[in-house]
């Protein structure tokens, strides 16, 4: 195997270059291909068609000054804090407690999971008909007795992104918790040992010595959750279509409108730029260390 | 309840020792202030992450007097099947008016292409990646994976021009593609990491036999690595299914996935706001992937767990 019998080097090992043809066209077309021309083109004027017409940063400084993107980005800060928060705390506590030797582990897991298997549409609206101010919660615990309770996050702009994040924790807890649970069983029977054996109290365990063993699945973790942030859309378009007004808009679903709805290409282009940005600044040093310092792949 | 402490192996070392007394952790009552806090706590929990999945089939039951009179929450007085049929056949998005029936059998269509299409190119990718490695391949391979961090935004637009430029877009074909394409990533790296995995001996001695590229693929890999296959299917059947964005974007009206019709039909503005048929289109939408869910148990959180955390 060593010695390449033929000389042409481009046909050697042929049926595995003819097998990664589709990686291939997809790498270099769609992923670095289609990125570059969307880069390209959020320098031009492009409205209803993409046109090589350079006007330089001018939709950046448009986008920057459009009410409703600074909107999105300021919920897409909320959400994003939220989630991350709640999501790594709840999928910890919960993976924690299933970690416990307990009985019906399995019944458990598939509970809190199960919801990570319905799609962001659904997930929305049922959190819709659930924070329903007329029938839903709000309704009911007032008729409990307690009049004045106001719980109606989905027609109150100051809060809306906040009803959004309960649904999206809902929906994607079971997975950190999941995530957790595999790192949790990771880690060797003997450091619990010896943590008991000295008398350490069990929270202090986790917190001194588990989490920061656990220091690669919560990297992972935050990768996962934080590239999942950026992206949504779904959720917000079944829950609240954006509103009440602007106020639970969000940057996707800004790039989605302006492409195809306001035929505003530049625009949509200038927005989706900025997206990848926020994601390259995640990414980048997590793949530097990922793929970057040794050569592992 | 956790007495397995009990039923602990001793160490040869503590045989000696226990005649001289108890040893080993004080064995726990069943309902220590440990146990009712560790169960109370996950009990309450689960009920909350049921409460949604129960209130969507209780409201999908009652009419829509019963829905304005009680609470959200009280199991149906009269059971109807009603809003279940209405939803499936007779729901309104826009024009026309055949229900979410319509949406399934795009979503049909377009999931079970996908699926096959997809984990055929990944899998074949990944053995390449793994039994055949040629120059350059993980240069590739490296960018594929880091593609599919790029937010969806980014491309879709490129994909747009593609599609229109050899005629797919708006189709069933072209959606499928797209699906071919954005499932690579994940299904490359499950696959490539599932074929290093296996025993390299294996493979040599195949190709001792003389046994070429395709041959090991059909006649070894493929056979001994059905579980992935599973976890690959389980993984795309839930994940195109439930997609939403490539749906609206690369579709139109009478080809829309299920997903995008439900949408359009609980969020539609005119008419007057039936909540039971909405909530039964609902779970019609969230039938598949749940039964794929429940059925495919242990298998579903392998599929997740490999997909996002690599290795």
């Amino acid at each position: 195997m060593s010695k390449s019998e033929r000389p042409n080097q481009l046909f050697r090992n042929l049926n595995a270059k003819v097998a990664s043809i589709p990686m291939i066209l997809t790498a270099l077309v769609v992923f670095v291909g289609g990125t570059a021309w969307t880069v390209l083109y959020s320098f031009t004027n492009s409205k209803l068609l993409p046109r090589l017409n350079f006007i330089g940063l001018d939709q950046y400084y448009r986008l920057w000054s459009t009410p409703r993107w600074l909107v999105s980005i300021e919920n897409l800060l909320i959400y994003g804090v939220l989630s991350l928060v709640f999501s790594l705390v709840i999928g910890f506590i919960l993976a924690a407690l299933l970690d416990q030797k307990i009985r019906f582990e399995d019944t458990f897991r598939t509970i809190f999971l199960y919801p990570f298997a319905l799609s962001f549409i659904v997930t929305g609206l049922v959190w819709q008909w659930l924070l329903n101010p007329d029938f839903g919660i709000q309704r009911v615990v007032r008729e409990l007795g307690w009049e004045s309770f106001s719980f109606n996050p989905l027609y109150d702009s100051s809060i809306v992104i906040y009803g959004i994040s309960i649904a999206a924790l809902w929906q994607g807890t079971g997975l950190i918790m999941c995530l957790m649970l595999a790192g949790l069983r990771g880690i060797d029977e003997d450091i619990w040992k010896a943590a008991r054996v000295d008398g350490i109290p069990m929270w202090k365990t986790y917190l001194f010595i588990i989490i920061p063993m656990m220091r690669p699945v919560f990297i992972t973790t935050l990768v996962i959750i934080a590239s999942g942030i950026v992206k949504v859309y779904d959720l917000v378009v079944a829950q609240t279509s954006g509103g009440p007004g602007i106020a639970s808009e969000v940057p996707a679903k800004y790039v989605y409108d302006y492409m195809f709805f306001a035929q505003n290409l530049g625009q949509g282009f200038a927005a989706s730029t900025m997206m990848l940005l926020s994601v390259m600044i995640v990414i980048v040093p997590w793949a530097y260390l990922e793929f970057g310092g040794r050569k592992r792949v | 309840m956790s007495d397995q402490a009990v039923s602990l192996p001793l160490p040869p070392a503590t045989i000696g020792r226990e005649a001289s007394g108890p040893s080993g952790p004080k064995p726990r009552h069943r309902f220590s202030r440990r146990n009712i806090f560790l169960y109370g706590t996950l009990i309450v929990v689960a009920l909350y992450y049921l409460l949604p999945l129960y209130v969507m089939v209780v409201t999908s039951l009652k009419g829509m007097p019963e829905i304005r009179l009680g609470n959200i929450f009280s199991p149906p007085l009269e059971i109807t099947f009603e809003p279940w049929v209405k939803a499936w056949s007779k729901a309104c998005t826009g024009l026309n008016c055949d229900g979410l029936s319509r949406g399934f059998w795009n979503s049909v269509r377009i999931t079970v292409p996908s699926v096959i299409l997809s984990i055929a190119i990944a899998s074949v990718n990944g053995y390449a990646l793994a039994n055949w490695r040629f120059k350059g391949a993980d240069t590739f391979f490296v960018i594929l994976i880091v593609g599919a961090f790029i937010p969806y935004q980014v491309m879709i637009y490129p994909i747009v021009i593609i599609l229109r430029e050899i005629g797919l877009y708006g189709s069933l074909s072209g959606l499928v593609i797209v699906h071919s394409i954005f499932g690579m990533p994940i299904l490359t790296l499950l696959f490539r990491n599932y074929f290093s995995s296996m025993p390299e001996e294996l493979f040599r001695a195949a190709r001792v036999d003389g046994a070429g590229f395709w041959g090991i693929y059909l006649r070894i890999m493929l056979p001994m690595s059905l579980p992935i296959f599973v976890v690959a299917v389980i993984l795309q059947v839930t994940g195109i299914w439930n997609d939403f964005l490539f749906g609206v974007v690369y579709t139109r009206p009478d080809t829309y996935p299920m997903t995008v019709q439900l949408n359009n039909i609980v969020n539609s503005v005119q008419g007057v706001k039936e909540y039971n048929v909405n909530m039964a289109a609902t779970i019609l939408t969230g039938l598949v992937p749940l039964i794929v869910y429940f059925l495919s148990g242990k298998l579903f959180v392998r599929g997740i767990a490999a997909g996002a955390v690599k290795g």
